[in-house]
C-alpha cells in the first residue's frame, strides 16, 4: 500500500527481474513445506508425564484451579501416572472456536450446550450425541440467573415485571456477543410467557420495555459486572448466580445484594471429551475419568464452594449450600426446544432480539 | 534473493491472510455478501468506524504534531519521561486501555462526572470512542514526525530570519513543508489504526446498535453466531473501503510532493 513499495514493484517489473523473485518465492515456499513435512508428528503415547488440556471459560478458573489438583492426585492412586492438566480461559464461544480451528483440547467445559454443538457440528470433532454420554445432561454443576441489585435494593427489584419499569436501568451483556448472556434473555422471555399466558404480543411488548431499559450493550459478563460496580451504572445487573457470588465477593456485601426472581432458567454449563483429540493424543481414558470424576463426592463440594449449583448436592458442604436461594428454574429444552432452536429464533440475524430492539 | 524473501514473508504474513478473507467471501457470492453488509445496522457502524476514525487521524495531525514540536525543539525537566509515556498507548493491552478510559470518563467517573455537569456524556456516546481511537493512534504521528524535526537544519531557519521574513513566514515556508509527508504518513497510520481498532472502543462504545456500534465488533457478533461467511463479507468491505482510502492518501501525498519540489 506504501508508494515506495509500488514504485518498487514498478521497478522490479521494468528490469525484469520479476523471474528472479519468483524463483526465490518459490524457494521460500517450498522450504516452509519441506520444515513443516519434517516436524515431528504427533505426540501421542508416552507413559509419563502426560498432560490434558481443559479448554474453559472465564468464571470457571476457580474451580478447576482446585479441582485439577484434587483429580490429578486421585489419578495418580488409581494409576499411579502423574498427569499434568493445562487449563485454558476465555469467552465460551471463543474458546469453542479456538478448539474448532485446531486448539488441541482434550477435555471442553463450556458456558451454553450450543458451543460445544458447533465443536461436534462444525469442527465434526466429538459425537453431536455428546449430551447423552456424562449424567444430567453432561451437566455436573449448574448455575441460574438472578439480579444483583444494590444494597438495600432502593428501586426495590423484585421480580422480571419490575425490569421493564420506566426509569429502570438494566444492566446485560449482549446477548449476541455474550454467550451466557443468552440466558439473561431467556430468562426474561421464559418468565413473560409464563406470566402473559404465551400471549405473544404482550410477551413481546414486554420484552420490548424491558430491552429498552439496557442503556450499554457490553461485549461480555466481564464488562457488564465493572460497568455495573465500578461505574455505578444501572440498578439491576443480570448475571449468572455464580458470577454474582463472586461479584459480592469483589466488590463487598455492602456494596450489593442478590435478588431471586419468581422464575429464572436452568443454566447447563456442559462438558465433553473432544473424541478426535484425545485419539490423536491417546487420552481417551484419562479424559474420560477427568469428567467423570466431576460427580465425585470431592468434586461436588468444590463445585458448591466456588457457587455453583452441584447436582448432587448431598456431597456438598452445608453452609455452602446455605448460600443457594431456592428458586424454580425452567430450562431451555422445555421452554424453547431446545438451544439450536433458541439461537436460530432468537438472536440470529434479523431474530426476535433485533426485532425488539428496532424502535 | 532479497526479494524472493520480501515477496515470501509478505504473502505468508500479509497477502495470503488477506487473500483468505476474499476466498472465505466468495463462498456467499456476491449478491449474498451485499446482502449481508448493505443492511441499515451495518451501514451505520460502517460510517460511524470511518468517520470517527479520521476525525481522530485529524486531531491526531495536529495534537501529535504539537507534542513532537515540544519534545524535540524544548528542554524542560521531565521531557525524556513524556518522551517515553508516548509509547504507552502501544504498549498497553487494548483493553486495559479501553476498561481505563471508560472507567475515567463514565458519568460517574473522575473526569466524566465534570463532563457531566456540563451536560456532556462522554463514556457510552461516539465522543467516547473518539477518545479512544485517539488515544490509540497518538504514538504514530509523534513517533514519524519526531526524527524529521530533528534533521531539521536550523541554519535555513536562521537564514530566513536573517534576510526579514516573520517567525511566521518561516514557519510556512521553512519548517513546515519538509514536515508535510511525514505528517501525513502518521496521520494515515493512525487513522487506518483505529479503523480496526477493537479491544479498546468495546468497552466505552456501549454497542448501541445504529449508534455506538463500530464495524469490528458486528464481525465479533457475526463470529459469535457462527456466521462465518458474514464475518467475512464485512471483512471483506472493510478491507476495500480502507484500501481506497488509504490508496487516496498516498496518491494526495505523491502529488503534494511533486508540486512542493516545483
Amino acid at each position: 500500500m506504501d508508494i515506495d513499495q509500488l514504485s518498487g514493484a514498478e521497478r522490479v517489473l521494468r528490469r525484469g527481474e520479476f523471474l528472479r523473485g519468483m524463483m526465490g518465492l518459490a524457494m521460500g515456499l517450498g522450504g516452509g513445506l519441506l520444515w513443516a513435512g519434517c516436524k515431528p508428528s504427533g505426540s501421542a503415547g508416552g507413559g509419563k508425564g502426560r498432560s490434558l488440556l481443559n479448554v474453559s471459560y472465564d468464571p470457571t478458573r476457580e474451580f478447576y484451579g482446585e479441582y485439577n489438583p484434587l483429580f490429578a492426585e486421585h489419578w495418580l492412586a488409581k494409576t499411579g501416572e502423574r498427569v499434568e492438566i493445562r487449563q485454558s480461559h476465555g469467552g465460551s464461544g471463543k474458546q469453542a472456536r479456538a478448539v474448532i480451528d485446531g486448539l488441541p483440547a482434550d477435555v471442553v467445559t463450556l458456558a451454553l450446550p450450543l458451543d460445544i454443538d458447533e465443536v461436534a457440528g462444525r469442527g465434526g470433532l466429538l459425537s453431536k450425541a455428546w449430551r447423552e454420554r456424562l449424567p444430567m445432561r453432561s451437566a455436573p454443576y449448574t448455575s441460574t440467573i438472578v439480579f444483583l441489585v444494590r444494597k438495600g435494593n432502593p428501586k426495590g427489584l423484585r421480580d422480571w415485571a419490575d425490569l421493564a419499569r420506566e426509569g429502570v436501568q438494566v444492566i446485560t451483556p449482549s446477548p449476541k456477543t455474550g454467550g451466557g448472556a443468552r440466558y439473561n434473555y431467556l430468562a426474561a422471555w421464559a418468565w413473560a410467557e409464563e406470566a402473559f399466558q404465551r400471549d405473544p404480543a404482550r410477551v413481546r411488548e414486554y420484552m420490548r420495555r424491558f430491552l429498552k431499559n439496557v442503556p450499554v450493550w457490553d461485549s461480555g459478563a466481564r464488562g457488564a459486572t465493572s460497568t455495573f460496580a465500578q461505574r455505578k451504572i444501572g440498578d439491576v445487573l443480570l448475571t449468572w448466580e455464580n458470577e454474582a457470588f463472586l461479584a459480592m465477593r469483589e466488590f463487598g456485601a455492602d456494596q450489593v445484594e442478590v435478588v431471586v426472581p419468581s422464575v429464572s432458567l436452568l443454566a447447563e454449563p456442559p462438558v465433553a471429551v473432544v473424541d478426535a483429540n484425545v485419539k490423536a493424543r491417546g487420552t481417551e481414558a484419562l479424559a474420560a475419568e477427568y469428567l467423570s470424576f466431576l460427580y465425585s463426592p470431592g468434586a461436588q463440594r468444590l463445585a458448591a464452594k466456588h457457587f455453583f449449583r452441584p447436582v448432587h448436592p448431598e456431597h456438598a458442604a452445608p453452609e455452602d449450600l446455605a448460600r443457594f436461594q431456592t428458586i424454580r428454574m425452567r430450562d431451555v429444552e422445555e421452554a424453547f426446544g431446545g438451544w439450536a432452536k433458541a439461537q436460530a429464533e432468537h438472536f440470529g440475524d434479523g431474530g426476535n432480539f433485533d426485532q425488539l430492539q428496532r424502535p | 534473493m532479497s526479494l524472493g524473501f520480501t515477496l515470501t514473508y509478505l504473502g505468508l504474513i500479509v497477502l495470503i491472510p488477506l487473500a483468505m478473507v476474499f476466498v472465505k467471501t466468495s463462498g456467499l457470492g456476491f449478491a449474498g455478501a451485499w446482502a449481508a453488509v448493505s443492511t441499515p445496522r451495518v451501514l451505520a457502524a460502517v460510517r460511524l468506524t470511518f468517520g470517527l476514525s479520521l476525525v481522530a487521524g485529524v486531531i491526531n495531525c495536529v495534537c501529535g504534531f504539537l507534542v513532537a514540536w515540544v519534545l524535540v525543539r524544548y528542554r524542560f525537566p521531565g521531557r525524556r519521561f513524556l518522551d517515553a509515556s508516548v509509547d504507552l498507548p502501544f504498549a498497553m493491552p487494548t483493553a486495559v486501555a479501553g476498561i481505563t478510559l471508560t472507567t475515567l470518563y463514565a458519568p460517574k467517573g473522575w473526569i466524566g462526572q465534570y463532563f457531566e455537569q456540563a451536560g456532556i456524556q462522554v463514556a457510552y456516546t461516539p465522543l467516547g470512542i473518539l477518545l479512544a481511537l485517539t488515544f490509540i493512534g497518538l504514538p504514530f504521528v509523534v513517533r514519524t514526525l519526531q526524527p524529521v524535526l530533528e534533521e531539521l537544519d536550523a541554519a535555513q531557519e536562521e537564514a530566513a530570519a536573517s534576510l526579514g521574513a516573520t517567525r511566521w513566514q518561516t514557519f510556512r515556508r521553512i519548517v513546515f513543508p519538509p514536515l508535510v509527508p511525514a505528517l501525513i504518513t502518521g496521520s494515515t497510520l493512525a487513522f487506518a489504526r483505529a479503523v480496526g481498532e477493537y479491544g479498546s472502543v468495546v468497552f466505552i462504545a456501549g454497542n448501541m446498535p445504529g449508534k455506538t456500534e463500530i464495524v469490528p465488533l458486528l464481525i465479533i457478533t457475526k463470529l459469535e453466531q457462527n456466521d462465518y461467511a458474514g464475518a467475512t463479507a464485512l471483512a471483506a468491505l472493510m478491507l476495500v473501503i480502507s484500501f481506497a482510502l488509504l490508496l487516496l492518501i498516498n496518491t494526495l501525498q505523491r502529488r503534494m510532493a511533486r508540486r512542493h519540489r516545483k
